[in-house]
């Protein structure tokens, strides 16, 4: 099992929970943690602690934003959703790794 | 703008560390606890679940630190720690916090005070436009040198001449004595300053001797004489009674060009003569003036000195009253004079501060190295658990800086009251002004000096940490690997500490005892109960043919005061003001600088004067009413007059000749005496008949009347102001007890007595900490050691032998090592305090027995805890 899993790629990992909230508008760490691995199909290795200095991270900048709230099973947790700027911010991260993605595509390609 | 954001961010975040970081560890547990629900919902046991969940987080006191460090700043935070962890350990210690501060406070302070005092006076450039290329050119000179001077010279763009006034000045019908500059006309442009109001007066408003009748205004004295008032400029004051037009202000912040000299206003040089009455503009002898000027660019201050010195050499061979003249070029102010004073004084006063400064480093070195002694177990420990030796060494440090900090704010804060107190004094009637109050320059030195020996004696023990066994340390005992080849150098500490107390504590005692000389010798006058009534007669508009006439009014009127038993006047008095002529034996026949005798203190008295001033007349005669004009002209001069001229005190019938030339024959000898300060060394003394005159100078304009009464000092003042306004009512009087004026007279000396005394106090108190620590030191340090000792029977003798052994030995040394080094300032210390010497035994033995006494102080508690050691409980631990 081990053998299919990758680290998460330096810089992917901020991209994917700012998608995350897209779609999930709001949510506590564990969850965007979790969502990230199912997305993933478990395919990526995720130390779930990590999520919490990327989400700081996104924080500081101002991309999300974060309340105490209370889970469907009445637990305490702090929920994160995008910010106005955070919103804006997703699409020029896209074009970004996109961009990336192509270069390494082609690297991929003309090095076969 | 996402930087500026983070920034804030994290700005934020550091005011609200707890809170944050009690949020961080709910999220976290919600965060497991949501993993394990899941876990559980998937079927697993309890521990199970919590198992996987803590698995899939990874390390959480990782994640935590991460989030820490990327939440705001980590560095602050921890020095924060760092501080909080030392003051608690501070306050788990008073003794040593109270000691090492009280110790850096008395070290920085000294240095404070002695470096605000050198940076006022010695290292603050003039107040004007690019001070640093005006050179000073002589010390007083002539203004017809002057004049040559400025003709002849290649080195200056500009050269301006000035000297002090005193003068009374009429505001709207009152007068009152004033100081102030004349100055060359080109003062103000050669400085290069713009008014404040109105304009300045130049070189082109002078045509010649009384042609320009203008006066410019001190700032200050703007504001305290005019109220500021915009509408001064036209307004006619007079000087002495000839009247001046008031051109305009001088700027805020120009005080002249004197360091302690504030003058009130500035007149041209060339209506001076019409205000005082002296010649001074065609007379090369008559040196009064101070002379300044702008180097050109590129001309080097030896260059000039070298150009003026080749003036100087022309005009003593061109004039005969320029004889032996010579010239140097120097920064201006009491800094660049030659022999000045001040300058030694300060020198000498900076020395025993730095002495201090040395004195305290290598005190607080051994406190802290003994610190760092006692806490070796604790120290070894946080090692042992996990501490990074730079986390110890770091916490080390922070509380050395954080004392010493501590210690310099005090220290800064002490000096800086004592400052602001010394800035404020106004010793006499002068404008003098000393600007000493501390400025940044002088906190930045101190806080630089805190922050500088906090490290250096931090690393002391840092060093220790590092190289500690941390095996050995947790086994007990004293653990630093090394600390045998580093008593050489706690030695070397104390053994410099008590030399440099040592040489301090025994400045202290030659001050002391020079002031109570000084205090004991003989003052040739008996000032008690003598009250002294000045007044101007020129400022008064008395010309110089009345004056002899008001002279004798004013002694008459004064002589019929009930109560009064004696009067007398005199021009100048003694501890008050002076007056120097030069003298010339009876064959001179050439009055040129080469053939003076000396220099004597001049007084022109009335008969009677020495029984009001309480002096003996040793042989002859005292003056009679018929020493007048036409008569022979006659002096009475003191003993070392007639030892300097005549190599004999038997000098009655013979005679001399002052620079006028006046021709004197002598018809009494009195004693001895001081005339300017009482530690001063003999004088020669002429005392001349008033109503005779000296010369052409048949009197001088000012006039002291002096009157002997046993009446209270106010009743008496009251009675002389009444009666003597009644006389002269156009110029105020001055009444002052004569003792008054001798006691301010010794403000100097008092003054560095004083502050020798603060350092000597303070060198006291540094050798006893610093024994004192040297002691409990060592007695700690072999503490297992001397308990077996005590179990094996050892007597307290030699328990005390055996520790205390080597701080007495470097006691001893270090007093005879202080006592050799103070023998070698004997010279310095001289300059300050008269009538004392190192060499004395008396000081020698007071010097050695008081270090002897402060040492054994020192040890006694060391001592007593030695003595004290249980063996038992010293084997049980």
């Amino acid at each position: 099992m081990g053998e299919d899993k990758s680290d998460v790629l330096q810089g992917t990992l901020d991209l994917m929970v700012l998608k995350t909230l897209e779609s999930m508008r709001s949510l506590h760490g564990y969850g965007i943690a979790r969502r990230i691995e199912q997305v993933s199909n478990e395919t990526i290795r995720l130390n779930q602690g990590s999520i919490y200095p990327a989400l700081l991270r996104l924080e500081q900048r101002g991309w999300i934003k974060s309340e105490w709230g209370t889970s469907d099973n009445n637990r305490r947790a702090k929920y994160y959703s995008l910010s106005r700027i955070g919103r804006k911010q997703i699409e020029k991260e896209t074009e970004n790794w996109e961009r990336i993605a192509t270069t390494m595509a082609r690297f991929l390609t003309t090095s076969r | 703008m996402d930087q500026l954001r983070i920034l804030l961010s994290r700005c934020i975040a550091f005011c609200h560390r707890k809170e944050l970081d009690r949020d961080l560890d709910d999220e976290l547990r919600s965060h497991i606890e949501f993993a394990i629900e899941e876990n559980c919902r998937r079927g697993m046991s309890e521990e199970e679940a919590r198992t996987a969940a803590l698995c899939e987080f990874g390390g959480v006191t990782q994640i935590r630190e991460e989030y820490r460090v990327q939440r705001s700043f980590p560095f602050v935070e921890t020095l924060l720690r760092d501080i909080r962890y030392a003051l608690r350990q501070l306050r788990d210690s008073p003794g040593f916090a109270v000691t090492a501060i009280l110790t850096l406070a008395v070290g920085i302070g000294a240095n404070v005070v002695t470096f605000s005092v050198l940076n006022g006076i010695v290292l603050r450039p003039l107040d004007v436009p690019h001070p640093e290329n005006l050179l000073q050119i002589g010390d007083y000179e002539s203004y017809p040198d002057y004049f040559d001077y400025q003709d002849r010279n290649q080195s200056f763009s500009g050269m301006l001449a000035y000297k002090v006034l005193s003068v009374g000045i009429g505001i709207d019908k009152s007068v009152s004595t004033s100081w102030g500059d004349a100055a060359s006309g080109n003062y103000f442009d050669v400085l290069g300053l713009q008014p404040a109001l109105g304009r300045f007066f130049h070189a082109s408003d002078e045509h010649g001797l009384e042609s320009a009748p203008y006066i410019v205004l001190g700032y200050d004295f703007w504001k305290r004489r005019f109220g500021a008032s915009p509408h001064i400029l036209g307004k006619v004051v007079t000087l002495n009674q000839h009247p001046f037009t008031v051109l305009g202000v001088a700027p805020h912040n120009f005080h002249g060009t004197d360091f302690f000299f504030w003058p009130d206003y500035w007149i041209p040089a060339v209506n001076a003569q019409q205000v005082t009455g002296w010649d001074d503009f065609d007379e090369r002898r008559h040196r009064a003036f101070t002379l300044l000027g702008r180097l050109n660019p590129g001309i080097t201050q030896q260059q000039a000195t070298h150009d003026m010195g080749a003036i100087a050499r022309q005009l003593a061979k061109q004039y005969s009253d320029d004889e032996g003249l010579t010239l140097t070029v120097h920064k201006p102010g009491p800094a660049g004079r030659r022999n000045d004073p001040t300058k030694q004084v300060l020198l000498v006063m900076t020395l025993l501060a730095v002495l201090v400064l040395v004195a305290t480093c290598a005190n607080l070195a051994g406190i802290f190295a003994a610190r760092a002694a006692n806490r070796s177990n604790e120290l070894a420990i946080c090692l042992a658990i996990g501490s990074s030796r730079w986390a110890v060494a770091r916490q080390l440090l922070t509380e050395a800086v954080l004392v010493s900090l501590i210690g310099g704010i005090n220290g800064t804060c002490f000096a800086s009251l004592l400052l602001g107190t010394l800035s404020h004094w106004r010793p006499g009637d002068l404008p003098t002004h000393f600007l000493i109050a501390p400025d940044a320059r002088v906190y930045l030195v101190a806080i630089t000096l805190s922050i500088t020996s906090g490290i250096a004696f931090a690393l002391l023990p840092a060093r220790q940490v590092w190289s500690t066994d941390v095996v050995q340390a947790i086994k007990g005992g004293y653990v630093f690997a090394g600390s045998l080849h580093r008593f050489a150098m706690r030695d070397a500490l104390l053994l410099i500490q008590v030399a440099v107390c040592t040489l301090l504590v025994s400045s202290v005692l030659v001050a002391v005892r020079g002031m109570v000389q000084s205090l004991r010798a003989p003052l040739g006058i008996a000032p008690t109960d003598v009250t002294l009534a000045q007044v101007d007669l020129k400022v008064a508009g008395v010309p110089d043919p009345q004056s002899r006439i008001v002279q004798k009014r004013l002694l008459d009127t004064a002589a019929a005061i009930p109560g009064v038993t004696d009067a007398a006047t005199s021009d100048y008095v003694p501890f008050l003001s002076a007056w120097v002529w030069s003298v010339y034996s009876w064959d001179t026949t050439q009055f040129s600088p080469s053939h003076v005798a000396f220099d004597a203190l001049t007084y022109s008295v009335s008969p009677g004067y020495f029984q009001v001033a309480g002096t003996h007349l040793l042989s002859g005669r005292d003056f009679t009413p018929d020493d007048k004009p036409g008569a022979p002209t006659v002096a009475i001069v003191n003993m070392t007059f007639a030892r300097r001229l005549f190599g004999t005190t038997r000098a009655l019938g013979k005679r001399f000749k002052l620079f006028d030339p006046v021709k004197l024959k002598i018809i009494g000898v009195v004693e001895d005496g001081k005339y300017i300060d009482p530690g001063e060394d003999p004088q020669p003394t002429i005392f001349l008949a008033y109503a005779q005159g000296i010369g052409p100078y048949m009197v001088s304009s000012p006039i002291t009347v002096l009157v002997r009464s046993p009446l209270p000092q106010d009743q008496i003042a009251d009675a002389l102001h009444h009666s003597l306004s009644q006389v002269v009512s156009t110029a105020p009087f001055s009444i002052v007890p004569w003792s008054g004026a001798i006691d301010r007279s010794m403000i100097p000396a008092r003054t560095a007595a004083l502050a020798l005394g603060v350092m000597g106090l303070m060198a006291a108190m540094l050798a006893v900490t610093g024994i004192l620590g040297m002691a409990s030191y060592l007695v700690s340090k072999r503490m297992k050691e001397q308990g077996i000792r005590i179990a094996l029977g050892a007597r307290p003798f030699q328990v005390l032998h055996s520790t205390l052994k080597r701080p007495c030995l470097l006691l001893l040394a270090g007093l005879c090592l202080g006592l050799g080094a103070s023998m070698l300032t004997d010279q310095l210390l001289t300059h300050i305090v008269s009538y004392a010497s190192v060499r004395d035994p008396m000081i020698l033995a007071a010097a050695m027995t008081m270090m002897t006494l402060l040492g054994l102080f020192a040890m006694a508690a060391p001592a007593r805890r030695a003595l004290a050691i249980d063996p038992a409980q010293l084997l049980r631990e």
